[in-house]
């Protein structure tokens, strides 16, 4: 790691502070917007992994494609999809990203080439691979990343996905966001070789582990691993050691781990980091902070009432998108 | 007699089979330590041990085909898959390995696993928190498929299931967990497999339910009450095996039939019933059968109550049939 305050790049780490305080403001709004029923069903809070999908996401191209789960609002917020596309979504109103239909763990968004949001884990860690066989043979220059959990290791999709990534040397860069709890599982409790990493290389993906609190590290490490990746190199993977804040969803009682854990892992918070280096760095004053958090503020205020003010997907539209529309 | 909750019947069944039997043997994702995420095996693991109750890793694949083999050597696994939304990493292992054991050995082998799994809709899970897929495994030939719809029923369902030489999909209604209660009998008792039953006597139409679409068709037959209309309610709780002679009895008696449930329309298994019917007592039949179902569409979130037949909709359709005229 870095000295704090050195080579921090004013305008990366200005951008990267901004982004996971709209994440990170973003989430919380919606954590309250679940108590009052606003938000329905099952939410999985991003709070604490922001620096993750912050850092890898300034290094793509727009039309790189991202493929994420359940705790995906920071990777849809970071990728560009608008956060009252986003919020709109959560409330299931027919403005939101997918119509309103999936709620938080579906975002789409082709515009931004965001391929969900994917609530079965490992699912979708196949489907990467297949986009970026797509996109290989149709030699198109663009990357595939691919978010998931160290949980997800444990599913046989991650290993198939693995292999045929590497056999057929695809652009898919694996983000494996490590964040040491599957649900109520530790990962000693799940893996029988918990150095990711070293499954990762049994596949000869080249892979490496980073700090997946440092936004500037996770930065620099996605750009090591897309220089491969873009040089037609095949997949690589990359662990990003996390930590997520908050309990598993909205209704875990987090009986796996301890206060004194929790509270280790937050005086890391990955905000708190970066605003340090900043300000240490002469970079961020306390009035630019304060105009930073005016416009989150401002702007989650507005993806609210945007998604408030939204109609629900009428009825008579349930059956709309099970097939291909037929034009007239 | 204790008011459990349905949930609390489904511990209490397992702690009552645990007791008794040393085979029987839990596992799943977060079942252990933390009693599972609807906390169905609460405070198991305190009692039975950590080899008898423990955690898996997020392998449903694997899970199941542990099963498969710890039964061919005489266990009693009863796995947890979270959600029956999550179950079809595994549906290999259920559908060419567990089901058809037996008859590929000839009979040699069998396996008596209960895959035990929360399902269905009402808590606006979403696309995949909420699905009713029952009829994937009643196509599955080797496979008995369990609904409870109350407690009691809960706790005799699973207790009878875990004494099956075969495997069982045991479906519990997750929408009822906390908010069914009912007196349950301490100790050990069974409900049979196969013996559907009146909810609810009637006369002039049959509804036929299962799981938590049960006390819809009771709330809608009560208001059918109220124009005059007398339904029966059938709960079939097995769905194979299928009390095929309490589903004719009923019909052959009021004439008229409407099946409820919450899966999709199409190849649901409200289309096996109504073939049944069509097939042994078309002649009893004084309307079309009618069936109150899910749509054709994956499972929305946002017009959820929409998809899932409530109480409105039954009566909706009981109104039309009783104003059919051959
Ligand atoms: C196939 C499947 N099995 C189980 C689940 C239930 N489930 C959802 S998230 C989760 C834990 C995943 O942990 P991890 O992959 O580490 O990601 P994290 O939630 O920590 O971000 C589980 C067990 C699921 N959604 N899909």
């Amino acid at each position: 790691m870095s000295d704090p305050g050195r080579d921090v790049d004013r305008e990366a780490g200005l951008a990267l502070l901004h982004m996971m305080l709209r994440i990170r403001r973003m989430e919380e709004k919606s954590a309250e917007l679940y108590s009052a029923e606003k938000i329905r069903g099952f939410l999985h809070l991003y709070i604490g992994e922001e620096a993750c999908a912050a850092g890898v996401m300034r290094e793509l191209r727009p039309d790189d494609a991202v493929v994420a789960t359940y705790r995906e609002h920071g990777h849809a917020l970071a990728k560009g999809m608008s956060m009252r596309a986003i919020m709109a979504e959560m409330f299931g109103k027919v403005t939101g990203c997918s119509r309103g239909r999936g709620g938080s763990m579906h975002l789409f968004d082709a515009a931004t080439r965001f391929c969900g949001g994917n609530a079965i884990v490992g699912g979708h860690l196949p489907l990467a691979v297949g986009l970026g066989l797509a996109d290989a043979m149709l030699r198109r220059p663009r990357v595939t990343v691919c978010f998931f959990g160290e949980g997800a290791v444990a599913e046989g999709e991650f290993h198939e996905a693995m292999n045929l990534a590497a056999l057929w040397r695809l652009p898919v860069l694996f983000c494996c966001e490590n964040n040491l709890y599957a649900m109520g599982t530790a990962l000693a409790r799940s893996e029988s070789e918990v150095d990711l990493v070293r499954k990762a290389e049994a596949y000869r993906v080249p892979a490496a582990a980073v700090d997946g609190m440092d936004a500037l590290a996770v930065g620099a490490a996605a750009r090591r691993a897309l220089e491969h990746v873009r040089a037609g190199e095949g997949p690589y993977f990359l662990e990003l050691r996390t930590f997520r804040f908050r309990p598993h969803s909205m209704f875990d009682p987090e009986l796996y781990r301890n206060r004194a854990e929790v509270d280790r892992w937050r005086e890391r918070d990955p905000i708190a980091l970066l605003e340090g280096r900043l300000r240490a760095a002469g970079h961020l004053t306390d009035e630019a902070r304060a105009r930073l958090e005016r416009d989150v503020e401002a702007e989650v205020a507005d993806a609210v009432a945007f998604a408030e003010a939204s109609p629900l997907e009428p009825e008579g539209e349930l059956d709309r998108f099970v097939h291909a529309e037929v034009r007239a | 007699m204790p008011t459990l909750t349905l949930i609390q019947a489904i511990t209490d069944a397992l702690r009552t089979e645990m007791r008794k039997n040393p085979d029987v043997v839990l596992f799943g994702e977060d079942v252990g330590r933390n009693g599972g995420v609807f906390r169905a095996t609460d405070g198991l693991q305190a009692e039975f041990g950590e080899e008898r109750v423990f955690d898996t890793p997020l392998s449903e694949s694997g899970i199941i085909g542990a099963a498969v083999g710890m039964a061919l050597y005489g266990m009693r696994p009863v796995p947890e898959i979270q959600f029956l939304d999550f179950i079809y990493p595994a549906f290999d292992q259920i559908v060419s390995e567990l089901a058809k054991m037996r008859y590929r050995s000839g009979g040699q082998y069998a396996t008596p696993v209960v895959i035990r799994t929360p399902y269905g809709g009402g808590i606006k899970g979403g696309h995949y928190h909420s699905q009713s897929t029952e009829a994937y495994f009643t196509h599955t030939a080797g496979l008995k498929v369990v609904v409870p719809s109350d407690p009691y029923d809960a706790k005799g369902l699973l207790i009878q299931s875990m004494r099956q030489d075969d495997p069982v999909l045991f479906l519990e209604p997750k929408a009822l967990y906390r908010k069914a209660k009912g007196e349950v009998p301490d100790g050990d008792y069974v409900v049979p497999f196969g013996q559907a039953k009146v909810r609810r006597a009637g006369t002039d139409m049959t509804l036929v339910a299962w799981g938590a679409m049960v006390g819809v068709c009771l709330e809608a037959a009560r208001r059918a009450e109220d124009d005059g209309i007398s339904c029966e309610v059938l709960d079939l709780r097995t769905l194979v095996p299928l009390d095929e002679a309490a589903l004719l009895e009923s019909v052959k008696k009021t004439g008229r039939m409407i099946v409820v449930h919450e899966a999709q329309r199409t190849s649901g298994f409200g289309g096996e019933l109504a073939a049944i019917v069509a097939e042994k007592a078309l002649e009893h039949l004084e309307a079309p059968i009618l069936r109150v179902t899910g749509f054709d569409t994956p499972f929305p979130y946002t017009l959820e109550e929409v998809y899932m037949p409530d109480a409105d909709r039954v009566l909706r359709a009981v109104l039309k049939l009783h104003r059919y005229e051959s």
